[in-house]
């Protein structure tokens, strides 16, 4: 700064600035700056950067930014040097560039309008063919937070939306966030991209979109709607983060969709008296109108399950606070290894998990209680994480259990954390009152600790008694008595208190002992705390009630020490203490009541959790950490009492709903809940139909094609294809395609582009030294076969590749594909020859169903063979695999362990197919293949034969 | 989402800061310095922190604390959960995660921080991905930039970013295939005075080294699977086939990762591999005590039990112990009162003993607590649990790889610990 100044005043000086000048120009060109700049002392260090900012080499410009974003990072200023930063956003040098954003981002708003002098830059890297680089234009163009800017930003997100490459779209989702913080008045413009963008089918796209969505319109739930079953099925390809961020959007969406699941049960529900009285209420409903669960409901349930096993905790816990929001009271439990898992990572979460447990494990002990031990508190723990623990073993006991957690805490007060024995001993307590049947034991057990050596656990053990004894003050005076003695013992403030109120609470029961404590207490009044005080007026009123020919002289005296104490409590206490007990001409109608006023029976107090409330928030939410509504948090709503229309979240076809639903409409409602066994499985396989986004294309079909064999199709679902590795086969030779090479696999996902075609990636290489451009589809054939072209390749670098996904309708032939490559500058003719396996579609069905479709099609529509099997592919798997490794199969199960059958429909026309390999003896089998594609079937067989057989 | 993050050093000294949004002053931190007031020990600070205007989410490792200052609701173990990522990016890219290393790697530190999160939501966390974008520094490499002014930032978006498996970088070249496994189990367990197991169970992980060229889909099957009973996974295997076959069917990561975690409940198949008598206690008269502790090997199936450490955290009146042993070294630190015995190897003909004398501080009461003791240990060789790898097969890629599986069994270390409690009063009105 200082440097700056200099300068500038000795240019006003005239001849010296030129000499200056000078004598900073020959470091610049002789390229020793660098060194220079280290050795230099600190006060020139900034003019120097400037100076390497403003050369020529753009080393020297890197090692100056360096340095500044040093500055920057240690939280140093270096807004002067924006001029010469800002020069450099253009720079070719990739490194450089990417510093010189960093430092825009951090200084763009304190220096607005010199900022706007790079946006230029941006809007033309927006154009950039390189994916990275549009999108790291747009992220910086949208973190500079100048508002002149914001219709250029808004533009620029609307492009990027639109964008061909799903990272330029992610990108755009979090620049939404950041123009609606910039300028909240955008926020139409913005829903309408973000509506946009929830549409989209990239996994990248979802999380970002929805935490937009949060940020943005959290209440236009309506939005959700048409997206809620693609977001579901696209759940677990999403990346972690964003899963969390779906998982906490959807929890709110289910709550206002969907009919509370909690019905049947609430009656068998452990400690909640309001679900009974809701119970009571509904139970009249229940009895004209069953509860079925809606399926998108199931469904959500059913895809966030496998998420219980990420390795990424915040993501369980997601899912953990889902199914305790969303899923019947009897399913929650699933959720509980996976949170105990959680104890085993670092303390941070296990402070978070803990949290939650503690709150669960109020309303639900049974979630927890087999899993006690894991809660049981190591010598390293930290300080909040074993006072959590306490308190959750202390919710978890039980007349079962208590025995076994007495034990373990007895250990606990041994312990040599003072404060965390003290805590125990309130744990102690709190068992003691929720228990009844252990209180005697818990008392007996706390007044030996009495004798113990340190006073904290002394002085808690004193003021938790004092709260036990009142909860049955019937038989204990032995206990007061002994307390007494401690008094002279002790000297924690509270447990004086303590001991001094039971003396006075019930001093009819130690009549000798209470004057004499009085005395003593009355001898050290001035020295007391003011707790101590307030109760030594407390005991001396009581006493002079009900003793008073003892103790009359004493309180007078109490009462005088108290008039003149220096607290106002204790003189306020003291002048209406006097004027109640003390009967004099003034004092009105109350004296006469003194007694009935100061010795009322007292309600023992309440030990309860301190996560008792915790549940009016969401779990797993900042504010449930808090305890206090953090800004920004979102309620989550009661069950709606009526169902809203289930029909909102339908896409296209109407069918998708009912066919799920249906054969559970049979079932008798706890069988419904069970979900056990294969059951579950298939259902589960049902629901993930095109787990790649297309969940609407399975009805799509089923409704629009209406070739034979359709009846059939509602009993079967579509079905995500087994995962086979991918085949490779080679397209074009990198010798014949003069450098181009092709290859292609089929994924054996459902193609994007239409439901009648087979998608397929080709990898394109460019093995030439020169960049490769418009790579694109030319003309095709032969009729009757539709291709769906990839979009244009406008260049590809030497040695790069590019994977291109096309979708071909190949009208359920084996008939070759031919197209023409073209580049720039040449032709390449290829063909794509589908193998038979790949023109299919697995599908799901149960075996009644498959034996009757096989049933309806035999004659002409059945082939089949004896071969001769590999000995190793007698077993279920082997052939299961080989199979599917062949034909894109679904697997049917089978009652019999000799049979294997599978389904699948043809892409094009959506025929079904069918086979069975029957297991005989000698290692011979019987391969039956049935289809109305008759020609197709054959060729099949043919196949499946020459995997079978080899081995 | 995260507003930005403040590296503090334990001396309280804050030496990185980075906003993603508005800068928020330093002097937030001064929160967290009131807390660490407080706490006894850095390990106690609360993590969540709530201040007038913003919230305080901080992780203590490697002595520095990740605060990160957050603004609005946020699920906290989802920043929990980020900032640990960012200390092992940071471990993994200069082989520790210090004050030093950071300070002296500061361009890298914001250039990964501007890669892995943006305006506040974590952006890019895979380290593969992130290596493609910027390259780890080497000296080799920061020579050659110097010389060719290259840079270590990648100019391409890494393709890793845009597939489903982000995970993998394409184009992996290997001359030597390798894929190594090891199962590392620990035993967690408490055992009471007299060698009761108060509570045991097993934890074990699969750590993977896996250099594999191409796209290998590997599928790693066990001999006994039915022992896992609770498991978590790296993202990359595919959970349907776990469910439905129990094999792990995965496309693996390029280098060092965790496939998997596991834990196996059978709590009575828990077999502990040593057994501790111990006996320590303290004279009425003459403040001294006497300590006594014998270690020998118990049920390991023929292996040898390693590098067996007991660590004993006396009562603070213990001022010194005069001891001897028949194997191993022995030290007592007065000032933090722990005593640690190396014991080494435990062969079946030696049985190790520690035995001797403690002197207390004279007028101190008599400690009545009990020292805990803990117990590291190794086996080699060996999974307690009797978990098997059965085999590996890969598809997908045609050359046959060179494969491994090691089993390793521990006890302690950073992880869980075992510990001997003992219960020396008898308080046995609880019965």
């Amino acid at each position: 700064m200082s440097t700056n100044n200099l300068s500038y005043n000795e240019q006003g000086g005239g001849a010296e600035p030129a000499v200056e000048l000078g004598q900073e120009s020959t470091p610049t060109a002789s390229g020793s700056t660098a060194a220079a700049g280290l050795f230099s002392t600190d006060f020139k260090k900034n003019e120097d950067l400037k100076e390497m900012l403003e050369s020529n080499k753009e080393s020297l410009k890197l090692e100056a930014m360096k340095r500044i974003v040093g500055l920057i990072a240690k939280g140093k200023n270096a807004s002067e040097l924006f001029p010469a930063v800002v020069k450099n956003v253009a720079s070719k040098n990739i490194e450089l560039k990417k510093l010189v954003y960093v430092y825009l981002v951090r200084y763009a708003e304190e220096q607005q309008d010199l900022a706007l002098l790079s946006i230029s830059t941006f809007q033309r890297a927006l154009k950039d063919p390189n994916q990275l680089i549009r999108a790291s234009a747009l992220r910086v163009l949208s973190s500079i937070r100048v508002p002149i800017i914001v219709p250029i930003m808004m533009l620029a997100i609307k492009e990027a939306a639109t964008d061909l490459s799903p990272y330029v779209r992610k990108t755009a989702a979090h620049a939404i966030q950041k123009l609606y913080s910039l300028d909240p008045e955008q926020k139409e413009h913005l829903i309408e991209v973000i509506d946009k963008l929830l549409k989209d089918k990239s996994t990248l796209v979802a999380g970002s979109v929805v935490m937009a969505f949060e940020e943005v319109c959290p209440d236009r739930i309506d939005l959700i709607h048409k997206n809620y079953r693609k977001l579901c099925n696209l759940l677990v390809d999403v990346e972690e983060w964003g899963q969390v961020v779906i998982i906490t959007m959807l929890t709110r969406y289910a709550r206002t969709q969907f009919l509370s699941p909690w019905r049947e049960d609430a009656l068998f529900d452990e400690n909640s008296e309001k679900a009974f009285y809701d119970s009571d209420v509904e139970k009249e409903k229940a009895d004209s109108k069953p509860y079925m669960m809606d399926p998108d409901h199931r469904l959500l349930l059913r895809n966030t399950k496998p998420l219980l096993q990420s390795r990424n905790t915040a993501v369980v816990m997601a899912v953990a606070q889902l199914y305790w929001h969303l899923a019947p009271k009897q399913e929650v439990s699933i959720v509980t290894k996976s949170l105990v898992r959680l104890l085993r990572s670092h303390r941070e979460v296990q402070y978070i998990v803990l949290q939650n447990i503690a709150t669960m494990s109020i309303q639900r002990k049974g979630m927890f209680e087999p899993f006690l031990k894991s809660f049981y508190v190591r010598s390293t723990d930290a300080t909040h994480i074993k006072t959590l623990k306490l308190e959750i073993l202390t919710n978890l006991a039980t007349e079962a259990n208590i025995s076994t957690i007495l034990r373990e805490f007895q250990t606990y007060v041994k312990s040599q954390d003072k404060q965390f024995a003290a805590t125990t001993i309130q744990a102690i307590g709190r068992c003691a009152t929720n228990i009844s049947e252990i209180t005697d034991t818990c008392l007996n057990g706390l007044v030996l600790l009495l004798s113990n050596r340190d006073e904290t656990v002394v002085a808690e053990c004193v003021v938790v008694i004092k709260k036990l004894l009142q909860t049955q003050p019937s038989q204990h005076s032995d206990i007061i008595k002994h307390m007494a003695k401690l008094l002279d013992n002790i000297t924690v403030p509270m447990a004086r208190a303590s001991i001094l109120w039971l003396i006075g609470e019930y001093c009819e029961r130690v009549p000798k002992i209470a004057p004499d404590v009085l005395r003593k207490v009355a001898k050290s009044f001035t020295s007391e705390e003011d707790i101590v005080k307030l109760q030594t007026l407390n005991l001396a009123a009581k006493l002079y009630l009900t003793n008073s020919k003892q103790t009359k002289l004493l309180t007078q005296y109490i009462l005088n020490l108290g008039k003149y104490d220096q607290n106002y409590d204790i003189r306020d206490r003291t002048r209406f203490l006097r004027q109640l007990i003390v009967p004099n001409e003034k004092s009105g109608a109350l004296s006469k009541y003194a007694k009935r006023i100061l010795l009322a029976s007292k309600p023992a107090p309440v030990l309860e959790s301190a996560f008792k409330d915790r549940d009016r928030f969401q779990l797993g939410t900042l504010s449930h950490t808090l305890n206090a509504k953090a800004s920004g948090y979102l309620e989550l709503s009661d069950w709606p009492t009526v169902a809203p229309d289930q029909s909102v979240r339908n896409v296209e076809v109407k069918e998708w709903a009912p066919s799920l639903g249906k054969p559970k409409a049979t079932k008798s409602d706890d069988k419904f809940y069970s979900d056990s066994g294969e059951e579950e499985e298939q259902e589960e396989e049902a629901s993930e139909s095109g787990s790649s986004g297309s969940s609407s294309s399975s009805s799509e079909e089923e409704s629009s094609s209406g070739s034979g064999g359709r009846t059939s199709c509602r009993l079967c679902c579509l079905l995500s294809p087994v995962f086979v590795p991918p085949k490779s086969h080679e397209l074009l030779h990198r010798m014949s395609g003069k450098g181009l090479a092709v290859s292609y696999h089929f994924p054996r996902q459902p193609c994007a582009y239409s439901h009648r075609m087979v998608s397929v990636q080709l990898t394109l290489t460019n093995g030439r030294d020169q960049p490769l451009e418009d790579i694109c589809v030319g003309e095709a054939g032969p009729p009757g076969i539709a291709i769906h072209r990839f979009a244009t390749i406008e260049r590809l670098q030497p040695e790069a590749s590019i994977t291109v996904s096309m979708g071909i309708d190949f009208n359920d032939s084996t008939q070759a594909a031919n197209f023409q490559l073209c580049t720039k500058t040449d032709q390449f003719s290829v063909s794509i020859q589908p193998a038979v396996g790949e023109l299919l579609m697995p599908v799901t069905m149960t075996e009644q169903d498959f034996l009757k479709e096989q049933g309806q099609l035999t004659g002409m529509n059945e082939s089949s063979v004896t071969i001769t099997i590999a000995p190793d592919s007698m077993s279920s798997q082997p052939v299961g695999r080989k199979v599917v490794s062949v034909a894109n199969m679904g697997v049917v199960p089978s009652s019999q362990n000799s049979i294997h059958r599978f389904a699948a429909k043809t892409v094009s026309s959506g025929s079904l197919v069918l086979s069975s390999v029957v297991l005989q003896e000698a290692s011979t089998a019987k391969l039956v293949v049935n289809t109305e594609k008759t020609v197709l079937g054959s060729v099949l067989l043919r196949e499946l034969k020459t995997a079978l057989s080899q081995g | 989402m995260i507003h930005s993050l403040f590296l503090v050093s334990t001396a309280g000294h804050i030496f990185l800061e980075k906003h993603w949004k508005s800068v928020i002053s330093r002097s937030v931190c001064d929160y967290l310095f009131e807390a660490q007031g407080k706490a006894s020990a850095p390990e106690n600070v609360p993590p969540v922190i709530a201040t007038p205007h913003h919230y305080l989410i901080s992780v203590y490792r490697d002595r520095i604390f990740f605060v990160a200052v957050i603004q609005t609701e946020v699920p906290p173990l989802f920043v929990i959960e980020f900032l640990h990522r960012v200390a092992e990016t940071f471990q993994d890219y200069f082989g520790e995660c210090s004050e030093a290393s950071i300070k002296d790697n500061v361009v890298i530190v914001y250039e990964l921080l501007e890669e892995m999160l943006d305006n506040g939501f974590p952006l890019a966390t895979e380290a593969n991905i992130l290596k493609e974008m910027i390259k780890p520094p080497t000296i080799l490499r920061s020579v050659v930039n110097t010389i060719t002014g290259s840079s270590n930032v990648g100019g391409t978006l890494p393709t890793g970013q845009l597939s489903n498996i982000p995970w993998r970088r394409t184009g992996v070249k290997y001359t030597n295939n390798e894929a190594y496994f090891d199962v590392v189990e620990e035993i967690d367990a408490i055992l009471d005075k007299s060698g009761t197991v108060v509570f045991a169970e097993i934890q074990g992980v699969i750590d993977a080294c896996v250099k594999l060229s191409g796209m290998p889909d590997l599928t790693l099957s066990f001999v006994n699977p039915r022992l896992l009973d609770d498991v978590s996974f790296h993202p990359c295997v595919r959970f349907k086939r776990w469910e439905a076959e129990r094999v792990l069917s995965f496309i693996p990561p390029d280098g060092n990762f965790r496939l998997m975690s596991y834990h196996v409940n059978a709590q009575n198949l828990v077999a502990i591999p040593v057994y501790v008598k111990q006996n320590v206690s303290f004279f009425e008269t003459g403040s001294s005590g006497r300590l006594d502790i014998t270690v020998g090997p118990k049920q390991t199936m023929g292996k040898t039990i390693e590098d067996v450490v007991i660590t004993v955290h006396m009562p603070k009146v213990v001022l010194n112990a005069n001891l001897t042993t028949n194997q191993g070294t022995s030290t007592y630190d007065p000032v933090t009162k722990v005593l640690v015995w190396d014991i080494g190897k435990l062969n079946q003909q030696k049985v190790p003993n520690l035995k001797g004398s403690l002197s207390l501080q004279s007028g101190a009461p008599r400690p009545d607590e009990n020292p805990t003791l803990n117990i590291d240990l190794r086996i080699q060789q060996l999974a307690i649990s009797g978990l098997k790898v059965n085999r590996l097969n890969m598809f997908g890629e045609k050359y046959k790889p060179f494969k491994g599986v090691k089993y390793v069994t521990k006890a302690g270390n950073a992880g869980p610990q075992r510990e001997q409690r003992s219960t020396f009063f008898c308080w046995n009105l609880f019965e």
